[in-house]
């Protein structure tokens, strides 16, 4: 075994010094009648040759959505990563490393956090984030209850055009704790309206969530629903599920939001069948010490030198135990780091300017597509097909080119339309074999 | 001081990235776009849209590179030397599982990508999932939880509704005082009333005082086996037994997995429901605080609950199946943290059972080997044989108003990351030290040697360990002023 460095006399002499005859005395304490007896049905152990390739076999069988045409989004996008950050992310002191527990010896780690908490403020224009939850969906959900929480209210007005996986996720959090999520039918219209989120608002409401750009592509109008909050006195929770879109749209902190949650895939994160993403978290600072997760804040060491440290966790779990705000107990910290870097790189302008050329290719499909909607968008939208979506993308595979979301599989009512999701890196080329493919 | 690795180096100073650079510098130049510029403004009102992002850093890719690796620089990882953090399990993360994540069939995938072209990420789903039930002897997993915490969550839930299908969904669940910290917060996020109950003088769980709490409102036990003090809970039969005549179920918590692998199975010994740590025991590394994986698996009963998708295989065709209406529902956006699964794939596959049985029979003994050679130097509160770690305290140091906490420190400046300290709640200055299996003899010798040198100087020289570290980029860190005065974020 290539991984355990124990010659057989060295084992010998080990077993001496703990006082015992064999390796099997250690385990004296699992009684006869709880010892399992037989050999663990597993393949026998495989060489790193062999078993690269047979792991090169198994990718072979899929076909990667980064080297086809492809037109799916939904929550999950194709954007370019720049080479620096699996560079720096491969360093093995970040990825080889514990929850930064010993502070003098995890100031790396601590620092990167530090930096990206900044990042995700200034993204989102919050005054506080922290570490980073498990995805987007997950830190909705952690996000409604903390809402539930801090208002001591039980009910979520949630907007039915917020991704459906996302309040499926919060459904499951919620309901057991008595918590009643309720859904407007605004998908009607493709985007929230103040109006119909108000009728659903009572006196038990704690929040009102929407995303935007919501699942359609639309950009949601913070401004008006903001004020619906701010008038019914109930928090105001948006949701981001394309981080890509903080380049190009106004951030939710802009309109008021009292939390903000977001998936930061988008962020230099591949796409690797669904994960590991990041939750982005973010919130006011009157509402600190309702925040779920780990937080990191800088202080002074005895010699007065600037340090980082892992903050504020009389709210964790390991100190309050049943009364913790979460029982959350580590963090994405390298997804997180891995969006540190990306926006690094990308910087002021260019994450500007790779939101911008998301939008040029979105312009540009709509203008040749049906779009079934009229609202402002980002890189995303439903346009309206002449059948199913299903049979569309059947079409679009057998020319090796990935389709768009069948939109039906979610909202029923919603027959022949297809969400489609454009990047920076939607080549002309990509979209006329498309147009082509769906127009014949 | 004896020479160790890591003692000494090179130390850079690092600001902050925001302090770095100057106005106009990018680390990634943009092409220009291949469709025509529009102007945003004909799709959105001015107040909708947004100008370069204030608060981003503007630096060039040089000044971005060295900035990360030189914060890497300030980090300790497994590849650096020993961790011995006690139930957190940091063993070597091997590199093939590193290139297993990154082939570009696996990273590039879409979650959402037609069933037919992703069979090959399906299949390393559907046959994960089968070797970990062998591993524990269960009938179901599934892979989604993100984290172990996740896991504990999915794997109440799990019983939560079993419960409520029989009629009623029972008020409380029972918890040892030496199982993990996360236990009672999970409870009570699944809207049960979490119940202590005190170990016995023998460190395992008292049946008599068991049999007395357990009642008809239980929902479940959640037991770590082995228990936090690094023992194995042998009665765990009955204490399923007890549990199961009032109706309740048993949760296990798999965090120290890593001890029994080949030896001692949850669905044999009566457990029901359980999670597993991908990270702690199938060696994926955990990047300094995640991303980890933490899949729950159950007994046949359970699996109608089981998180949406289900993972299955008909006519050698692979799939997913979201229509489970007895489901507790979705956990993550998607179907959980594959790129993790893939390394714990393929680290399985290296092992084999007879890899992952030698693996916990050498954690066991470097445990062993740790307590023996440590034993009389430092307190030991529970006698006896440990499994996959060992807890001393800093009894015999207080005498010299030496903490657990000086000593942690005192090892950094040797060129150690400590051990887990001040856990399990119920040892007073506890240190609790997990070698695994990964450690060669030389490597545990150095460490007990530093052990024991600080032990030494605890008598002769306790203000070198107050003072401790010294050898690193900072001091100690003044915890009470980042919790007194948040300062969270970077501002101009």
């Amino acid at each position: 075994m290539r991984y355990i460095p124990l010659t057989s006399d060295e084992k010998s002499a080990m077993l001496a010094a703990a006082g015992v005859a064999a390796v099997d005395d250690l385990f004296a304490a699992i009684p006869a009648d709880t010892r399992f007896k037989g050999n663990l049905n597993l393949p026998a152990p495989m060489a790193e040759q062999p078993l690269l390739a047979h792991l090169k076999d198994l990718a072979r069988q899929n076909r990667p959505a980064t080297s086809s045409p492809t037109f799916l989004g939904a929550g999950a996008y194709n954007h370019f990563i720049p080479s620096a950050v699996d560079q720096l992310i491969s360093r093995s002191e970040f990825y080889t490393s514990y929850t930064p527990y010993q502070p003098e010896i995890s100031q790396g780690t601590l620092q990167a956090i530090y930096e990206w908490q900044s990042y995700v403020c200034a993204l989102f224009n919050m005054e506080v984030a922290n570490a980073s939850m498990y995805d987007g969906a997950s830190a909705l959900a952690e996000a409604a209850l903390m809402a539930c929480r801090t208002a001591r209210k039980g009910e979520i007005v949630i907007s039915n055009c917020v991704h459906p996986r996302w309040r499926q996720v919060a459904r499951s959090y919620t309901e057991n704790r008595g918590i009643v999520l309720k859904e407007s039918a605004d998908h009607v219209a493709g985007r929230s309206e103040a109006a119909s989120l108000e009728q659903l608002i009572t006196g038990d409401t704690a929040a009102v969530v929407v995303q935007s750009p919501n699942f359609f592509g639309n950009v949601e109008d913070l401004r008006a629903i903001g004020e619906l909050c701010r008038a019914k006195n109930v928090l105001f929770i948006v949701a981001v599920a394309e981080a890509a879109s903080l380049g190009f749209l106004a951030p939710p902190g802009d309109f008021g939001a009292d939390i903000v949650v977001g998936e930061g895939q988008s962020l230099g994160i591949p796409m690797s069948f669904g994960g590991p993403y990041v939750g982005m978290f973010a919130t006011r600072e009157k509402h600190l010490r309702q925040m779920p997760g780990r937080l990191c804040g800088r202080t002074v060491d005895k010699d007065g030198r600037p340090g980082f440290v892992l903050t504020l966790s009389a709210r964790e779990q390991h100190i309050r135990r049943e009364k913790a705000t979460s029982n959350i107990c580590s963090n994405q910290a390298l997804c997180a780091l891995t969006a540190a870097i990306y926006l690094t790189l990308m910087g002021r302008q260019g994450f500007a300017a790779m939101a911008k050329n998301c939008f040029y290719a979105a312009a540009e499909l709509r203008h040749r597509m049906r779009p079934v909607h009229g609202h402002p968008f980002f890189n995303e939208m439903v346009v309206e097909l002449n059948r199913p979506a299903a049979e569309v993308n059947r079409r679009l595979a057998e020319q090796g080119i990935i389709g768009g979301y069948d939109v039906s599989r979610d909202y029923p009512d919603m027959t022949n339309k297809m969400l489609l999701a454009v990047t920076e890196l939607t080549t002309k080329r990509d979209m006329d074999r498309l147009i082509e493919a769906v127009g014949a | 001081m004896a020479q160790q690795p890591g003692a000494r180096g090179l130390v850079f100073n690092e600001p902050l990235i925001f302090e770095h650079g100057r106005k106009g510098r990018a680390g990634c130049d943009v092409p220009k776009s291949e469709f025509p510029e529009i102007d945003p403004a004909t799709i959105a009102p001015s107040s909708m849209l947004r100008g370069p992002v204030e608060g981003l850093a503007e630096v060039s890719e040089p000044e971005a590179v060295r900035h990360f690796t030189r914060l890497s620089q300030w980090n300790y990882g497994v590849d650096s030397n020993f961790y011995p953090l006690g139930s957190c399990t940091m063993k070597y993360n091997p590199k093939v599982n590193e290139a297993a994540a990154r082939l570009e069939g696996f990273a590039g995938l879409h979650p959402l990508q037609d069933f037919s072209t992703a069979q090959g990420a399906l299949r390393v789903m559907y046959d994960l999932e089968k070797m970990l039930c062998e591993v524990v002897g269960m009938d179901a997993a599934s892979l989604q939880p993100a984290a172990g915490a996740q896991g504990e969550f999915a794997g109440l839930l799990l019983i939560r509704a079993y419960h409520t299908e029989k009629g009623n969904p029972r008020k409380k669940v029972i918890i040892p005082d030496s199982g993990h910290g996360t236990n009672p917060a999970t409870a009570t996020l699944c809207d049960y009333a979490a119940i202590t109950l005190p170990s016995g003088p023998d460190g395992l769980i008292d049946l008599a005082l068991l049999e007395k709490e357990m009642d008809d409102d239980t929902a479940a036990l959640m037991l770590t086996n082995p228990n936090t003090l690094g023992m194995f809970e042998k009665n765990i039969k009955k204490v399923c037994g007890i549990v199961h005549a009032k109706g309740g179920l048993v949760y296990g918590d798999g965090a120290n997995l890593n001890a029994v692998m080949g030896k001692a199975r949850f669905g044999d010994m009566g457990i029901d429901v359980c999670h597993m740590n991908l990270h702690k025991t199938f060696s994926t590394p955990h990047g300094g605080g995640g991303p980890g994986s933490g899949p729950v698996l159950a007994k046949k009963f359970l699996e109608p609950y089981m998180p949406v998708p289900r993972v299955t295989r008909r006519d050698g065709v692979y799939s997913l199946d979201f229509n489970r209406p007895k489901s507790i529902g979705a956990l993550n956006a998607f179907w959980g943290n594959f790129g993790v699964y893939l390394r714990a794939y393929a680290y399985l596959l290296t092992m084999g059972g007879a890899g992952l049985k030698e693996a916990s029979e050498t954690a066991v003994l470097n445990a062993n080997y740790i307590l023996a050679k440590l034993r009389g130097v430092y307190h030991v509160p529970y006698n006896g044989t440990c499994m996959h770690e060992c807890v001393l305290s800093d009894k015999f140091q207080q005498e010299h108003h030496v903490s657990t906490l000086d000593i942690a420190k005192g090892l950094i400046d040797r060129g150690f990351h400590p051990p887990t300290i001040y856990f399990p709640l119920i040892v007073k200055g506890a240190m609790m030290i997990e070698p695994t299996e990964t450690e060669s003899m030389e490597t545990m010798d150095a460490f007990i040697a530093a052990m024991k040198e600080i032990a030494e100087v605890a008598k002769t020289d306790p203000e070198s360990l107050a003072a401790a570290p010294v050898a690193v980029k900072v001091k100690r860190l003044d915890e009470t002023q980042a919790a007194r005065q948040p300062d969270l974020r970077y501002r101009r």
